[in-house]
């Protein structure tokens, strides 16, 4: 069977299964009683045995199978938890992390087949139950009950296939023959999602013993995942039940097989329009009532009346899990860029009917604005549908600590909060190095070891904390540790030891400063070159990556008490609220975003400091920046004499006066990218088209302050 | 005509004018060929980066072929077009020239290679011979290069 376009569908599964796996095994170390955490984890490796299973990746399926003995064991009570079975479980989760990422590349799982570990899991259960063959037998009975136990049980879905003439007639051939007709009902787990997957097997099986008469639904409908989550099938074999039932369950994510032998007599033959009607309703009732039951009871007999069933047609949902739908990243670009496009046009339309000079058709006024409404709640909607919560970077995060914490030798502990802050996609995907780099950061440089923990009287265990929030049009992320702080004189005699700074620069430099220092490329203090951090590639590169996501960040600190690392992005990266202004009859966009305040200051009040233009504002010094200057722009002959205009920019705490010759207005407009070819002028970061069709370049205030 | 000949061995070009000397890009290439329309100048790029332009909806740099080759500057006339190259890499990249004539069906063996003896030699693949006289295949890829 060609399962390639399960593949997708496969490698998101999986990613979540793992992902709960960690999460799981993480508590598990905290709590090694909790049943919850047992079952949950036994459940997710099972899930991910059954998958692996059903896409052929036979590696995959071996270790994950052993995972699972292991944590039946654990669930029967046979085996404890420890710490270094903790870690053979953490090991595992990498090398299935690893078929994974193997797959998603080449949708082959690699030919590593980790012997070690399935022997680590072996060992694990032979040193807690003296033979896992025990355990694993009793699993067998166990399945085996079930059925046995469900046959025994009357009323059955299969019961309700009706025969055909067709059908019958080859049903009394087979007999002749001295076959027997059975009757299977078969109830997919409903957390599967490869249902025609699983149900092809069931077939598959099945037809290896004997050949299926009919199915129902029919086989055209399971192929195409038209049933919920349970179906039936009549087959004829030589085989004894007990035989085809075992090999039905043997397919995985296969909840119950039920099964009995045909009596042809009691079968519904379609003769009834009536009965005919009938039946499938009451196939209904008996699944909402199987549905509103506890799992355990669905095989139990379910006394369903026609009549009952009839007054009980309503439609029967399945059950509201999560009403999400998976959309490829590319069709929302795709609707993004179309909605990009629409507020292009929507734009010009607003130029156009503000430069008609006679105003008569005031309706086609009423209307643009109309639609200038409509599109920008439409964008926002968009927007919202491409935003994703940080949590799918971030969960990664405490397993990555717990590691540290073994590998650096230090007690700590990472708390965390505000995981579901969403930020857009492209943001999200590109988030998780600079803060795994500042996290490392903090667990390595900033947290002191215990016992110099202990002599400060700070609690021996560090704390790293991350936290996220909205705050405007910004997410805020900090990452915060209670360790040592940064030493500055440590960084200043660093980097005068690395030629960065002199030592005159350096007793001229404040605090921050200094700090500021430790995103030059190159700079790394920690005395001892770990592989955790310290190679001197980090901070530059945390920093770098984070302004190419138009965002910045900083770092404050005390030394002894810790240090605060803040990263301030922006919710979206495709469209911005920017000032227009022309400087030498050329049109730019400046982010509202970095804008403080505009002013019209008289040409008379500029100062110079050391050589430079400054204003004084409100009891602040301002440096100017002529744009003119940076943009090579032609300066125009008319310049107003007496004022300049000049728009105020922030960056942290620090602030610019951008002088500009005029204002046009606030407008939203659709970043785009100039291209790699040119993409080389940092002040601009990128280009937007105008209402008429000119491509304006948009300023990066961030760069010239 | 002799179809499956010229499908096998032959490459088609837009042949343009850059002063009297006729030039051939191959035609694989060109996305779109528009007229002279104004451009966006982008500060601290290359001289010969005259700026950018709307494509549709996406901003497409443009440069100047006559100043990346050496020659004299543009001057606008009526017949110059900005031809519009897509490359993998860089994506669109718009070339201006003085007009576009005509396209060419050149047989791949009639290219000669030529060596570097021009100025703008370093530009030029070979040269194919036409109906109305010789044509100078552009390297395109030296003209994208960035380090003239």
């Amino acid at each position: 069977m060609d399962v390639s376009q399960y593949l997708d569908i496969f490698l998101d599964e999986a990613g979540e299964h793992l992902q709960s796996l960690s999460d799981q095994i993480m508590i598990l170390e905290q709590e090694p009683e909790n049943e919850d955490t047992i079952n949950e984890i036994f459940r997710a490796a099972h899930s991910l045995k059954g998958m692996a299973g059903t896409m052929g990746y036979k590696n995959m399926q071996n270790l994950t199978h052993d995972m699972e003995n292991v944590f039946s064991e654990v669930r029967n009570g046979n085996i404890k938890i420890k710490s270094d079975m903790i870690d053979v479980l953490f090991q595992c989760l990498d090398a299935l992390e690893a078929y994974t990422n193997n797959i998603r590349e080449s949708s082959d799982e690699g030919t590593e087949t980790n012997e070690n570990l399935i022997k680590a899991l072996n060992d694990i259960l032979n040193g807690g139950t003296g033979g896992s063959s025990g355990g694993a037998k009793k699993e067998e009975a166990k399945e085996e009950k079930a059925p046995e136990a469900a046959a025994a049980s009357g009323d059955e879905a299969w019961k309700h296939i009706k025969l055909g003439d067709t059908e019958t007639s080859v049903l009394g051939e087979a007999l002749k023959q001295g076959k027997t007709p059975y009757g299977l009902t078969v109830k997919v787990q409903e957390s599967c999602i490869l249902k025609a997957a699983r149900a092809f097997l069931v077939f598959k099986a099945v037809e290896e013993l004997g050949e299926v008469i009919i199915s129902d639904p029919s086989t055209q409908d399971i192929e195409d995942e038209k049933f919920d989550f349970e179906f039936s099938l009549i087959t004829i074999s030589d085989k004894p039940l007990d035989q085809i039932i075992r090999a039905a369950s043997a397919v995985s994510e296969i909840e119950s097989v039920t099964g009995g032998v045909l009596d042809l007599d009691s079968t519904e033959i379609d003769t009834d329009e009536e009965e005919e009607e009938a039946a499938p309703a009451e196939a209904i009732a008996e699944k909402a009532e199987e549905q509103s039951e506890a799992p355990a009871k669905s095989n139990a007999p379910v006394p369903a009346g026609a009549a009952n069933a009839k007054s009980d047609k309503k439609p029967v949902g399945k059950p509201v899990v999560n009403r999400t739908v998976r959309v490829d990243i590319e069709k929302l670009d795709v609707l993004m860029n179309l909605v990009s496009e629409l507020i292009i046009a929507k734009n010009s339309l607003v130029a156009a009917s503000g430069s008609t000079e006679d105003r008569i058709n005031s309706a086609i006024t009423d209307q643009v604005e109309y639609l200038e409404s409509v599109t920008t709640s439409l964008h926002e909607s968009v927007m919202k549908v491409r935003m994703v919560p940080i949590e799918s970077v971030v969960s990664k995060f405490p397993r990555m600590i717990r590691d540290l914490s073994k590998k650096l030798g230090k007690k700590m502990e990472l708390y965390m909060s505000g995981e579901d802050t969403e930020l857009d996609r492209t943001v999200v995907d590109e988030i998780g190095d600079p803060l795994m780099h500042l996290l490392r950061n903090s667990a390595d440089h900033g947290l002191e070891s215990a016992e110099i923990r202990k002599e400060r009287g700070k609690p021996e265990v560090g704390s790293i904390f991350l936290d996220a929030y909205q705050e405007g049009n910004n997410v805020i992320i900090e990452v915060r540790d209670d360790g040592n702080g940064i030493d500055t004189e440590a960084v200043k005699a660093k980097a005068i030891e690395r030629g960065v700074i002199t030592p005159e620069q350096g007793d001229n430099m404040t605090e921050k400063e200094i700090i500021d220092l430790l995103f030059h490329a190159g700079f790394s203090t920690a005395k001892v070159v770990s592989d955790v951090s310290g190679r001197g590639v980090g901070l530059d590169v945390v920093k770098s990556k984070i302004e190419s996501l138009s965002g910045e960040v900083e770092v404050k600190s005390k030394l002894g008490e810790g240090s605060t690392w803040t990263i301030r992005l922006p919710l979206t990266l495709a469209i911005i609220q920017a000032l227009m202004v022309t400087v030498g009859g050329e049109k730019y966009a400046i982010s509202l975003g970095s804008i403080q305040t505009i002013e019209n200051i008289s040409r008379s009040s500029i100062k110079l400091v050391e050589n430079k233009e400054v204003i004084h504002l409100r009891g602040t010094v301002i440096p100017l920046i002529d744009l003119h200057d940076v943009l090579d722009a032609p300066r125009l002959e008319e310049e107003d004499p007496e004022h300049i205009i000049v728009v105020i920019v922030k960056k942290g705490d620090k602030l610019a006066g951008l002088v500009v010759d005029q204002l046009i207005g606030q407008q939203e407009v659709v970043i785009k990218s100039l291209g790699k070819y040119i993409n080389r002028c940092k002040v601009i970061s990128g280009a937007t088209i105008l209402g008429d069709g000119e491509v304006a370049l948009i300023l990066d205030a961030n760069v010239l302050i | 005509m002799d179809e499956l000949s010229t499908v096998r061995t032959s490459i088609q070009y837009i042949v343009v004018k850059l002063g009297e000397e006729r030039f051939g890009i191959n035609i694989s290439y060109v996305d779109n060929i528009v007229r002279m329309q104004r451009m966006t100048r982008v500060p601290e790029v290359a001289p010969y980066i005259k700026g950018v332009i709307n494509l549709r909806g996406e901003v497409v740099p443009v440069m100047s072929t006559r100043i990346k080759m050496g020659l004299d500057p543009d001057v606008e006339t009526n017949a110059t077009r900005i031809i519009i190259l897509k490359f993998e890499q860089q994506g669109f990249i718009g070339f201006i020239v003085d007009a576009v004539n005509e396209v060419v069906t050149l047989d791949a063996e009639s290219i000669e290679k030529v060596a570097d003896q021009k100025q703008d030699g370093a530009f030029v693949q070979g040269v194919g011979k036409s109906n109305d006289g010789l044509i100078s295949i552009l390297d395109l890829n030296a003209l994208i290069n960035e380090q003239v």
